[in-house]
């Protein structure tokens, strides 16, 4: 990026994003704009747009490049046992919970391109919890829920991802999991069969069921105060009293309306517990 | 003894630039209001509480971690955390991005010396510290263009030269210090 960048002016940035509400209910105007400027700016000067006039007109006249924008403007970097130690966390401390269930739901919020969700279901195999779990993607954006639904990811990264999952506590190899062709690694059936990835927004959908583990990840940080608490309404909704929810490293729910209804599991990595009585512990037979 | 009165104060560096940090901030007037940034690489995983631990107990200042959502406030030397690019937002709040890494960098100096630019213009201070990339340069620029000061560590005291040199090298650099002559600087703003 050495281009000369527009200044993008506040008043156009609005506009724009009232009229990508209005015309194709995607709402961006609770996000913040900082983020939004950058990410917008990036897209000017790849596609060589001169000015927000006329990406406001390509917008308004043409689906395919707003479905383009959607997936430029929202951010998918993402990667297999990110932050390791949280996900040793997850094995230590939530799986022994989550293991008291019958049958376990999870849900990861804004999971982009899928790597958190197979990061997760190859712990849990390991665990021996998987075969009575599903976990659930959504994000916003269909065109990386396609990504993930592959079960594809290019070996780019694979000697990264290896050193993480056994830095999570891997009790394997991450090899076991996945096959090579050409330059992409396809991670197993076994794994896949547990999945299930759906498009969903949290600004402005609604609980779709009830969850043992919510997984929301670095994507709170892009929203406004008053969509965080919504997106936590959300979550407290969709989580049974001892449901558990896990942040981002820097998001925290301490600000929020719904701090009152959960503790801390563990502080250090953004864990939390719904609180009321525990429901499965009635469930037990 | 400045003419000018600052509103913000960013520091950036890489290489070598936490023994730089370790050395300037307890050595700064307990009477500086103006907020003061460091955006510094290093691992992702390394500890938020790193440098105020270590300085908290040598300055009167307040050292913390810049925080999503945090009011910016005077009196306060932030930190931007590992692996998140940090940004300032209208209302003089932080906010954070975990978008790709800049020059192969998260926290992106350029990132957050722009973001700054757009909203402090001539009230920011931009200092550039050493470091073994060119992360920074650009930012550095950006502040001069929006009418801000830009002061670059010497490069022949630098650790590493390469960053400073980088910036130098853009023409928009006002003036070329050596570590103790940015502390005097900084100092000298307070009296």
């Amino acid at each position: 990026m050495q281009e000369p960048e527009l200044r993008i002016v506040d008043e156009e940035l609005e506009k724009l994003l009232k009229e990508m509400a209005r015309l194709y209910r995607y709402d961006f105007t609770a996000y913040s704009r900082e983020s939004l400027k950058r990410r917008i700016n990036r897209v000017l000067l790849l596609k060589k747009i001169p000015s927000i006039a006329e990406l406001h007109y390509q917008v308004t006249t043409d689906p395919d490049f707003f479905a383009y924008l959607v997936e430029q403007i929202t951010v998918n970097v993402t990667e297999m046992f990110r932050n390791p130690a949280f996900f040793h966390t997850l094995r230590q401390e939530v799986f022994p919970i989550l293991a008291q269930e019958p049958f376990i739901r999870i849900w990861h919020a804004g999971c982009s391109t899928g790597e958190e969700v197979y990061s997760l279901a190859i712990l849990l195999q390991e665990a021996n919890l998987l075969n009575r779990t599903l976990l659930y993607g959504t994000d916003l954006n269909p065109h990386v829920l396609q990504q993930a639904k592959s079960g594809l990811f290019h070996v780019a990264n694979l000697k990264t991802y290896s050193e993480n999952y056994l830095q999570s506590g891997g009790t394997s190899s991450l090899s076991d999991y996945y096959t090579v062709r050409y330059n992409q690694a396809l991670f197993s059936d076994e794994l896949r069969q547990r999945m299930v990835f759906s498009v969903h927004n949290l600004v402005s959908d609604q609980s779709f069921n009830e969850f043992n583990l919510i997984l929301c990840r670095n994507v709170l940080i892009y929203f406004n105060r008053d969509l965080q608490d919504r997106v936590f309404n959300l979550f407290t909704e969709s989580l049974p009293a001892g449901g558990i929810l896990a942040l981002g490293a820097k998001e925290t729910l301490v600000h929020s309306t719904s701090k009152d209804a959960y503790t801390y599991l563990n502080r250090e990595q953004k864990i939390w517990m719904k609180s009321g009585s525990a429901s499965y512990a009635g469930k037990k037979i | 003894m400045q003419e000018r009165k600052f509103e913000f104060i960013v520091i950036g560096g890489s290489a070598g630039s936490i023994g730089v940090a370790i050395q300037m901030i307890p050595a700064l007037s307990g009477r500086f209001q103006v907020p003061i940034l460091f955006v510094l690489h290093r691992n992702a995983s390394s500890s938020s509480g790193f440098l105020s631990d270590i300085l908290q107990p040598r300055t009167p200042l307040r050292i913390k971690e810049a925080e999503e959502k945090e009011k910016i406030c005077p009196g306060t030397v932030y930190v931007a955390p590992a692996d998140y690019h940090l940004l300032v937002e209208t209302d003089f709040t932080f906010s954070l991005d975990a978008s790709e890494k800049v020059h192969y960098s998260r926290p992106s100096i350029d990132v957050t010396f722009e973001s700054l630019a757009a909203h402090y213009g001539e009230k920011l201070l931009g200092i550039l510290l050493t470091g073994a990339n060119a992360d920074g340069a650009r930012g550095m620029a950006e502040i001069a263009r929006a009418g801000g000061l830009t002061i670059a560590q010497n490069p022949a005291t630098a650790e590493v030269p390469t960053m400073p040199q980088a910036a130098i090298n853009t023409g928009m650099v006002h003036h070329v210090f050596s570590t103790s002559e940015i502390i005097s600087f900084l100092n000298d703003l307070v009296d």
